[in-house]
């Protein structure tokens, strides 16, 4: 909200400047957001001025030579200035601006030859001075605009007089962030209270405690609610003989500081009430209201309505509109209708202040895509005692501004006002909350300040809750809120809690992602963050059949966009997106991994809502190292991306194997589960050429794991296994089978086989080709003996082997020569 | 002969030093200490000597031909050593050239580098490290945290909401299974990561001191704000915990993320479900919290302010402990009058950003090489 200083300072005026203000009001709860000029930079040189003679310029049709006196010192003469404006006539009193002004868009003025005429200065218009937007006539100070209004000069200024002292050419705006559970600091007097209870300033007293309207019936008018739980409270008052015209300067000034165009003294009355207090206000044209009766009901489902801007919205029942004999003249809260506009014959006026539904407002709002000033603070909850405030402020101003006669009475539907709330506020409390007590008479020197009654209670404070903070104050720890955000947060001082039987340390689980994550790191991959969201596509994309698991998706009621409609089942969308960006910028090689969530929907909601786990993706495509001067790096496949998994599971010591099995995504042939016992971790393959594709990929590998079920089989302790002294026996075996054999087979053949001297089988070489035939391969095994007490020779573990050449020899092997 | 055999000595100790090869040490074995030479015959023809003779002329043969064998040793190991050198500094390299076969560099994600750096923060405190679900209930997301059933924030608009096609169709519970809680209810993805306050409460009694970082969602997208991003929440709740000690423990933060200068400020503000509510700042680290750089202009970073707004906080509401029902596990549970506590919830890509001066969110999220590679 933009509040301007010298409209704040009408209402409470600290001896401080601008930033100590800034200072106050952010450290108290009003956080100032920027602090704005608004109007010249600086008031020199600005000066009313008396017109004495007007004539006709030599040499421009459209020009006047203006004899001005500025109330210049005895001895110097009245000042020449060339003016263009129509309007400009002897006898006025104008605003001139002198040779070395700076006007508002920091242009310097200058004496200045206009056709010859030496012009020492400039009659201004009010949108030069930025205090209105007429600018096709010079701003005239006559008493018509100057006497009214709390700005009251009561006769022409004099000449010389400075401007800034009869016009509020300058001021600096506040933008203040509000929190939302302040609405009543949505007004300047809700601020000025504020920073009355922040800088210990005094206060003025409400601008509204002087009504000149009064209570009772109206004649003329009726107002109908028919949905009180939408409008707790609807009032409204008649106004005869308005006339519609200009605002005055000093509050077409006011609106524009504050960031509102000025149009017509009633609407800018009803602008200006509502900056001053917070309540919106609407003025009808009573004669254009069709009955002068308004009804105010629920729309109806699919209900459509032209409002002013000329579009046809739709309503619905949640919704609230105005009805007059004709039917619906405005959206409650939203927008009016043109039908019923204030024009510039209006000459009678009904004047609607309204408490809506915070809530409803918001949904409207929002359905309708309508926002508007009145709406932000609608929406936020106002309390029906605003409503008199804002017609009191109003009141006033169509008196003075608009030579209007009020009617007698207010129409006043819907509301009860209620008894106010008394909390109790211990002493003992406000310590144990803030750490640090505050004295009883400075708690209620601060709860006086923000217009809350205390009474000594025998362990506090008992306290009454103005009506305007009852639905923010509701509690005893409200008011403890109240007392340290004035006293000052900012000065509490640092302590440690006591931390009692707190010893913090990471689960087994959350260091197993750990390890996992710098695993991966550690081997040349980079971590990506991709997307919770995918597209419903990426379902096809991975070739995903109509039944498969994977597609029981959990899915978005108000996705951003369609392609964030779905969250993701696996990680491998995120890896193949974030492979496909960088394929495209920064070359073929990738090696990349994802710790994150994947999400399936569940049958039944449960304990957990959906089914979330924690995956590590792991993708792989191109060359897995930088390109060398002495040798090729190895390329992404199956077998590139099985090391990078063997590396990460045999780090955190899991016992692991894999089993042929195929995905939808995978390469058939070359694609396997990850099994840790009968527990399936992931998977791991070559992607299906046809998936890589997809993503202007190349030959890729991956795998995924689930974190989770990881971490169930890392174990957490290692139990030291000793290691025998003598040393080990390696022998070598070459066997040539048929391929279908699979290499865990032959080494799970061998360690049946080899009895307990056999430490360990591995393959370390493989070969297929002409010289072992079709359909073969052969086998380099390198076989591991060890005796616990003494070094094994050949003929020691002769046996052993031949039983192993033997049960090689049932998986259909033999030697190779 | 004592005579011969010390000018023997000595014209061969001379040679051997001047001996520039291992063939030409050998020459001069040959020649002094070989079958046929000199000093070994005399030592083979001591036996022939007068017997008075023979013991002084042994004596000195033999010290002469056992140095001189030395010697040669220990020059022949000495011009072995040279030759050495000589071919090993002709073996040379250009060491210049890169390390091979090049070993790829990997990085975490900065996000992770982060979350890990806050959490090892709040370790070193005393807390342990917490997480939950994202797809939450619309109970633990905001009715527990104190939100009126109006909240805005419950709007579509501001929160995503999952698709619940079963709540059309209410399924009938499973038999032998009382009606899941949560099937009649609204599920979001969390909008926060506060919602794992009150599941904290329901697991663990208290004395409790937790963090949970996680991932939250908002439907907002530009470059300060995109619709996933990372929270580490802050819970601690014990008999007498007060707003002075969670600015202690912010300022620990503070200062272990930003520096040992740093200071904290709290500001009043407003969430529902703390009271009081404070939003942190953190001294400016980039201008030393002055608003201004050295040369006079106005610090870039906290916008001439000498804050940054860094996180929300404040004491926990007593209403959040009135959602926490007592039980086996929380016993004796979370009553308001016992206990009390603070919370905090920070953003991780704010913090990221302000540290490490990352401009844009979506660059945390396009996952480019030349992001990743930086960190």
């Amino acid at each position: 909200m933009r509040v301007p200083l010298t409209w704040l300072r009408e209402y409470c005026d600290p001896p401080l400047d601008v930033r100590a203000i800034e200072q106050r009001l952010t450290l108290t709860g009003t956080k100032v957001e920027a602090i704005h000029r608004h109007g010249v930079p600086d008031v020199e040189g600005f000066v009313v001025g008396h017109v004495l003679d007007v004539q006709p310029h030599p040499d421009a049709d459209r020009l006047r030579v203006c004899t001005v006196d500025l109330g210049a010192a005895q001895g110097e003469g009245p000042a020449t200035i060339v003016c263009g404006a129509p309007n400009v006539a002897t006898g006025q009193t104008v605003a001139v601006a002198q040779p070395g002004a700076v006007m508002p868009d920091g242009t310097k003025l200058e004496r200045a030859k206009l056709r010859g005429v030496v012009s020492e200065g400039m009659i201004l218009a009010e949108n030069e001075l930025e205090i209105g937007t007429g600018g096709e006539g010079i701003l005239v100070l006559d008493e018509l605009t100057l006497d009214a209004g709390p700005r009251r000069c009561g006769a022409v200024p004099r000449p010389g007089t400075p401007l800034a002292d009869v016009l509020p050419i300058a001021t600096d705006v506040l933008e203040l962030e509000i929190t939302p559970n302040r609405p009543d600091c949505l007004g300047v007097y809700g601020v000025a209270r504020e920073l009355h209870a922040a800088t210990g300033a005094t206060l003025a007293p409400e601008p509204w405690l002087a009504d000149p309207g009064s209570a009772g019936s109206v004649d003329g008018a009726q107002v109908v609610v028919e949905c009180p739980d939408l409008c707790p409270r609807f009032t409204a008052r008649v106004f005869e003989n308005v006339s519609i015209g200009p605002s005055p300067p000093w509050l077409k000034a006011r609106l524009m500081a504050a960031g509102q165009r000025p149009i017509n003294n009633v609407v800018d009355i009803t602008n200006y009430a509502m900056l001053l207090t917070g309540q919106p206000l609407h003025a009808f044209d009573l004669d254009r209201v069709a009955g002068a009766k308004l009804t105010v009901r629920r729309a109806r489902d699919g209900e459509q309505l032209q409002t002013l801007d000329g579009q046809a919205r739709e309503l619905d029942s949640e919704m609230v509109v105005i009805d007059d004999a004709d039917g619906p003249t405005s959206i409650a809260g939203l927008m009016g209708g043109a039908r019923s506009e204030v024009a510039p014959d209006t000459t009678r006026v009904l004047l609607e202040v309204a408490t809506w539904d915070g809530p409803g407002i918001h949904r409207a709002s929002w359905r309708l895509g309508l926002r508007s000033e009145a709406s932000s603070r609608f929406e936020k909850g106002l309390q029906p005692e605003q409503c008199m405030h804002a017609q009191a402020v109003a009141t006033r101003l169509m008196i003075d501004c608009c030579g209007a006669q009020p009617a007698a009475g207010t129409i006043d539907v819907a509301w009860e006002p209620a008894a106010p709330q008394v909390l109790r506020l211990r002493e003992a409390r406000v310590r144990a909350i803030l750490g640090v007590p505050v004295a009883m008479q400075r708690q209620t020197e601060i709860l006086r300040a923000l217009d809350f009654a205390g009474e000594p209670a025998p362990d506090g404070l008992d306290v009454t809750v103005p009506p305007l903070r009852r639905d923010d104050v509701t509690r005893e720890v409200d008011l403890i809120e109240e007392v340290a955000r004035i006293d000052g947060v900012d000065r509490l001082p640092a302590t440690l809690p006591a931390r009692r039987g707190a010893a913090g340390m990471l689960t087994h689980a959350q260091r197993v992602r750990r390890a996992a994550e710098d695993a991966m790191a550690a081997r040349g991959l980079h971590e990506i963050v991709g997307w919770s969201f995918a597209e419903p596509g990426l379902l096809d994309r991975l070739l995903l059949a109509g039944d498969h698991a994977m597609r029981n998706v959990v899915r978005l009621e108000n996705p951003l966009s369609d392609t964030q409609s779905i969250m993701r089942p696996t990680l491998l969308g995120s890896l193949l997106d974030a492979a496909q960006h960088n394929v495209a910028r920064n070359g073929p090689d990738i090696a990349i991994f994802e710790s994150g969530t994947v999400y399936r929907a569940t049958g039944a909601h449960d304990e957990r809502a959906a089914d979330e786990h924690h995956g590590l993706g792991v993708l792989v495509s191109g060359s897995l190292a930088p390109r060398s001067w002495r040798a090729a790096p190895a390329q992404a496949d199956f077998f590139a991306v099985k090391a990078l998994l063997t590396a990460l599971l045999d780090q955190l010591h899991v016992d692991w194997s894999v089993q042929p099995r195929t995905w939808p995504f995978l390469h058939p042939g070359r694609s396997a589960v990850v099994l840790a016992g009968e527990q399936t971790l992931g998977f791991v393959g070559e992607l299906h050429p046809l998936v890589a594709g997809a993503w202007d990929l190349q030959r890729t590998a991956a795998f995924a794991i689930d974190v989770g079920k990881l971490a169930a089989v890392a174990p957490e302790a290692i139990p030291f296994v000793a290691f025998p002294a003598v040393p080990s026996l390696r022998q070598d075996l070459a066997v040539i089978l048929p391929d279908a054999v699979p290499a865990a087979q032959v080494i799970a053949s061998a360690r049946g086989a080899g009895g307990e001297t056999l430490q360990d089988v591995s393959v370390f070489d493989v070969y297929a080709g002409e010289q072992v035939g079709e359909g073969r391969r052969s086998l380099a095994l390198a076989l591991s003996f060890r005796s616990a007490d003494r070094t094994l020779t050949d003929e020691d573990v002769a046996p052993a082997r031949e039983r192993i050449v033997a049960a090689l020899g049932e998986l259909g092997g033999e030697l190779r020569g | 002969m004592i005579e011969r055999i010390a000018e023997l000595r000595g014209q061969a100790e001379a040679e051997i030093a001047a001996a520039g090869s291992a063939e030409a040490l050998q020459e001069l074995r040959v020649r002094y200490l070989g079958r046929k030479a000199e000093l070994p015959q005399m030592l083979r023809g001591v036996a022939r000597l007068a017997p008075e003779l023979r013991g002084a002329v042994g004596k000195a043969a033999n010290q002469a031909r056992q140095a001189l064998d030395a010697l040669i040793e220990q020059r022949s190991s000495q011009l072995g050593g040279e030759e050495l050198h000589e071919r090993l500094r002709a073996d040379r390299v250009d060491v210049t050239l890169p390390g091979a076969p090049a070993q790829p560099v990997g990085r975490l994600h900065l996000l992770t580098t982060m979350r890990r750096e806050l959490e090892d923060i709040f370790l070193g405190l005393g807390f342990t490290v917490m997480e939950g679900p994202e797809i939450e209930s619309v109970h633990y997301n905001f009715d527990a945290l104190n939100h009126s059933p109006t909240h805005p924030a419950r709007a579509r608009t501001d929160t995503f909401y999952i698709a619940r096609p079963d709540l059309l169709a209410p399924s009938e519970p499973r038999p032998g299974q009382p009606p899941s809680p949560l099937a009649a209810e609204e599920l979001v993805l969390r909008t926060h990561t506060s919602p794992m306050q009150v599941r904290a409460m329901e697991a663990h009694p208290p004395p409790l001191y937790v963090v949970i970082p996680g991932r939250v969602y908002r439907p907002d997208s530009d470059a300060t704000h995109t619709p996933q991003f990372h929270q580490i929440e802050g819970l601690a709740v014990d008999e007498d915990i007060t707003l002075a000690d969670l600015k202690g423990t912010l300022l620990m933060f503070a200062r272990a993320v930003f520096g040992d200068r740093r200071d904290v400020r709290l500001r009043p503000h407003f969430f529902p479900f703390t009271e009081p509510s404070v939003e942190v700042d953190v001294s400016c680290f980039h201008c030393a919290g002055s608003g201004f750089l050295r040369d006079g202009a106005r610090c870039p970073l906290c916008k001439g302010e000498g804050w940054l707004e860094v996180l929300g906080a404040g004491e926990v509401d007593p209403n959040v402990y009135s959602h926490v029902p007592t039980s086996e596990a929380n016993a004796p549970g979370y009553d308001p009058e016992k206990v009390q506590g603070f919370a905090w919830g920070m953003g991780v890509e704010r913090i990221a950003m302000l540290k490490h001066g990352v401009p844009d969110l979506r660059l945390y999220y396009e996952n480019d090489l030349r992001f990743l590679e930086q960190f």
